[in-house]
Formats: structure tokens, C-alpha cells, sequence
């Protein structure tokens, strides 16, 4: 599948069906993240039930505390 | 019109009266490191009317690479940021009033300035998220905007919080993010601070001539070494059961039970010890008190550091003290309270 993510195209393994499993395979499960899918904010509780379609424009920003 | 600022006057959504505004605006900065002295430098040089720089911590050696405005004689002689930050910027320009706060910003310290001197805008350059809960809760109890900001390694991030106009960083957060999580020790490069500066600045700007309808209304980060970029609009993510800017907010982080006393800092290998009572320690009398038991103490006006074997223990004029070469809450305790206990 192709998603565009961060404004550049990106090709992802076929296993990745959710925002979950994407957050996964960029081992970002675990960082404070917000992710956005065509321009709707996923809320955490939605991740593992939001699927992800070829073509789906996907923002992801992860936080940070440094400064 | 005055020659200083006549540049940004001939910027149009500026002009004379922006200019007129920002010269009557008081903001608050916590935190002087590398974004601290970023967004310092930017709005003294812009003319605002009055600073208030916080922050705990001294001037080292590691952050001249990217604290611009530090120098090498700064870290020689262990000066507080505030008060490096305090000398430079009033070289930089005599018009604008500078208030140095040698201290901690927790929710006591930061509602007293939010009572008594209503400022304007807070701008976060802070370590932590600890911190930057409170400078969120404050912001909408008082309704005061803020700008958060933050980075590592060449990453950052930027996002401006306006009470009753956007969702707040609770909002953003869901939950509050656990110790360690976001302490990295990955390192920073000075492009990646001066991009947040720049994020935090133009947002600022903005607020400081109420042109409310330029803010940019987005989460924004980038990689300035894998060149990525990425900006998620936040309005539609405010809750109405948020404890900060929901319908029945409880401003969770001013509670007591949020007064922390000690703090790791992040990547620093440090705890910071805040004594229960605000005291004022004679340092003279501090510094006497550790060269009796044999050791090796350094003060200047604002603090005394000594060396233990593999620790560093630095005593504040407020009681407040770091202990260096730990992470351990305990250990440094137990620092602490053999010296001054």
C-alpha cells in the first residue's frame, strides 16, 4: 500500500492495515504522537480500528521535551 | 519613527501601530536554554516592553554550542541563565525592562506573575512536560496565551495555545506523558533550535499585534535532516471534558499535589531538591559550612558549588539545590539533607 505521510509518498508492508500497526512499523507505538488521516485527528482510543486505504494522506507528529 | 525598529514597521501587517503594541506587551519566558535565549534575543530586539526570563539552572560549557546568548566567561563563572541572559539582552537594547527570576517555575511561582503583572503572552522553552502542564493550566485560567516549543537532534516542534479560540496542550495530549518518555539525550544541532525560535516568534509576533486572524492554527514539525515537514490543524481536537479548557475546568496541575520537590532533569543526569519552605540562604555561610568539613566549594553571588568524589552538589540563594551525576530521586536526597538537612 502507498500513503502519502508527511507530505512525501511512502510505500508500507502489507501488514500495516491500521494507524496502529503504522505507528508500529515506524516503532512509534510507544512515542507521544498526534496522527491525522485525510485531515481528521485520530483520537488513541481509535488507532487500532482505523484502517488505512492506498492514496490515505496521513500527518504525523511526534512530541518532544527537549529545549 | 525610530531608525531601531523601522524595518519591521515597513512590514505591512506590522507597521507603526503593531509597533506601538508590541512596545506595550510584557511577556514571560520560562526557561533560558537554547530556545530560552532564542525567542530572548528576538523579542528584545523586536522592542516588546518588558521580559521576565525564569529559569533554575547555571551557564556550562555544553551550551555555548547553542545558547546564543552566553559566553565562555558566563560558564567560568557558573552565572544563572537569568542573569547571563539579563546582562546580554541589556546590551542588546536599553529600552526594554528585563526581570531576571533565579528559580523554579512551578504553579506558585508562575499564578503570583500571572496575578500580579498580567502579562501578555508566556513563551515555553522549557525541558519538560511537567512544566509545561502548569504554564498550560495558568495560560487558560488567566487566559494568556502560550507557545509551546521544543526539539532534539535536528527535530522540533511548534504550537500556539490562545484561551477560547484553540484546544489547549491537555487537549492534544490525552494523557500526560510519563517520565523518561520524552527526556533524550540525543543531542541537538543549532539549525533545529533557530527553526522552533522562528515557528515560536512569528506566532508570537502575531499575538503581540493582535492579528489573531494570521495565527497559524496548526501543530507544526519538521526534520531539518530528513527534510520532512509535517502541520495538523488542532481545532478539532478541544473536548468539553478537558480539566484545562472543557466546560468545568479544575486546572489539575496548579494542585498541591503537583507541587513537585524534586525533579530529575532531563538528559542532564541531575535531580533538582526544592525545599518544602522558600528560604533565603547566606552563601558566605554556605560555602563556610562545606570548606569546615574539608571540601572544595566555589560561590559567586547566586550559588555555591562543591565537589563530592563523583557528584556536584549546587546550593541556590532560595534553598533550592542540583545534585549532578545522578538521576536517582533518592540518592540525591540523601545528598542533600547530610549537607543542609
Amino acid at each position: 500500500m502507498t500513503l502519502v505521510i508527511n507530505g512525501e509518498t511512502v510505500a508500507v508492508p502489507d501488514e500495516v492495515k491500521t494507524v496502529g500497526d503504522l505507528l508500529a512499523h515506524f516503532r512509534l507505538e510507544n512515542k507521544l504522537c498526534i496522527v491525522e488521516v485525510n485531515v481528521r485527528i485520530i483520537q488513541k482510543h481509535e488507532y487500532g480500528t482505523t484502517a488505512l486505504c492506498d492514496g490515505d494522506r496521513v500527518e504525523i507528529v511526534h512530541f518532544v521535551g527537549g529545549g | 519613527m525610530n531608525e531601531r525598529y523601522s524595518r519591521q514597521q515597513l512590514f505591512a501587517p506590522i507597521g507603526e501601530e503593531g509597533q506601538k503594541k508590541i512596545r506595550e506587551k510584557h511577556v514571560v519566558l520560562i526557561g533560558a536554554g537554547a530556545l530560552g535565549t532564542g525567542n530572548a534575543e528576538a523579542l528584545v530586539r523586536a522592542g516588546i516592553g518588558k521580559l521576565t526570563i525564569i529559569d533554575r539552572d547555571y551557564v556550562e560549557w555544553s551550551n555555548l554550542q547553542r545558547q546564543q546568548l552566553y559566553s565562555e566567561a558566563d560558564a567560568k563563572e557558573r552565572l544563572p541563565k537569568a542573569i547571563a541572559a539579563k546582562r546580554r539582552l541589556e546590551q542588546i537594547n536599553s529600552e526594554v525592562e528585563i526581570e531576571a527570576i533565579v528559580g523554579d517555575a512551578g504553579p506558585e511561582e508562575l499564578e503570583t506573575i500571572a496575578v500580579k503583572q498580567r502579562p501578555d503572552l508566556w513563551i515555553d522553552a522549557t525541558d519538560n512536560f511537567d512544566t509545561r502542564l502548569v504554564i498550560n493550566d495558568v495560560a487558560y485560567k488567566y487566559n494568556i496565551p502560550w507557545i509551546y516549543g521544543a526539539c532534539v537532534g535536528s527535530y522540533g516542534l511548534s504550537c500556539a495555545f490562545i484561551p477560547n479560540r484553540t484546544p489547549c496542550l491537555y487537549c492534544l495530549l490525552e494523557t500526560v506523558p510519563q517520565g523518561g518518555l520524552t527526556c533524550d539525550t540525543a543531542g541537538i544541532i543549532s539549525p533545529a533550535v533557530q527553526m522552533v525560535v522562528s515557528y515560536q516568534m512569528a506566532e508570537a509576533l502575531k499575538i503581540l499585534v493582535e492579528d489573531w486572524s494570521a495565527l497559524r492554527g496548526k501543530l507544526v514539525s519538521f526534520d531539518l535532516w530528513t527534510n520532512e515537514y509535517a502541520a495538523i490543524r488542532i481545532d478539532g481536537v478541544k473536548k468539553d471534558g478537558c480539566p484545562t479548557c472543557g466546560r468545568h475546568p479544575s486546572y489539575p496541575f496548579l494542585s498541591y499535589e503537583q507541587r513537585t520537590k524534586t525533579a530529575v532533569l532531563c538528559g542532564r543526569d541531575s535531580v533538582q531538591i526544592r525545599p518544602p519552605a522558600r528560604r533565603e540562604y547566606d552563601l558566605n555561610e554556605v560555602a563556610e559550612l562545606f570548606r569546615r568539613q574539608g571540601l572544595q566549594a566555589e560561590a559567586n553571588p547566586y550559588l555555591v558549588s562543591v565537589s563530592l568524589g563523583d557528584k556536584r552538589l549546587v546550593v541556590f540563594r532560595d534553598g533550592r539545590a542540583l545534585v549532578h551525576g545522578t538521576k536517582d530521586v533518592q540518592e540525591a536526597k540523601a545528598i542533600y539533607y547530610r549537607y543542609l538537612g
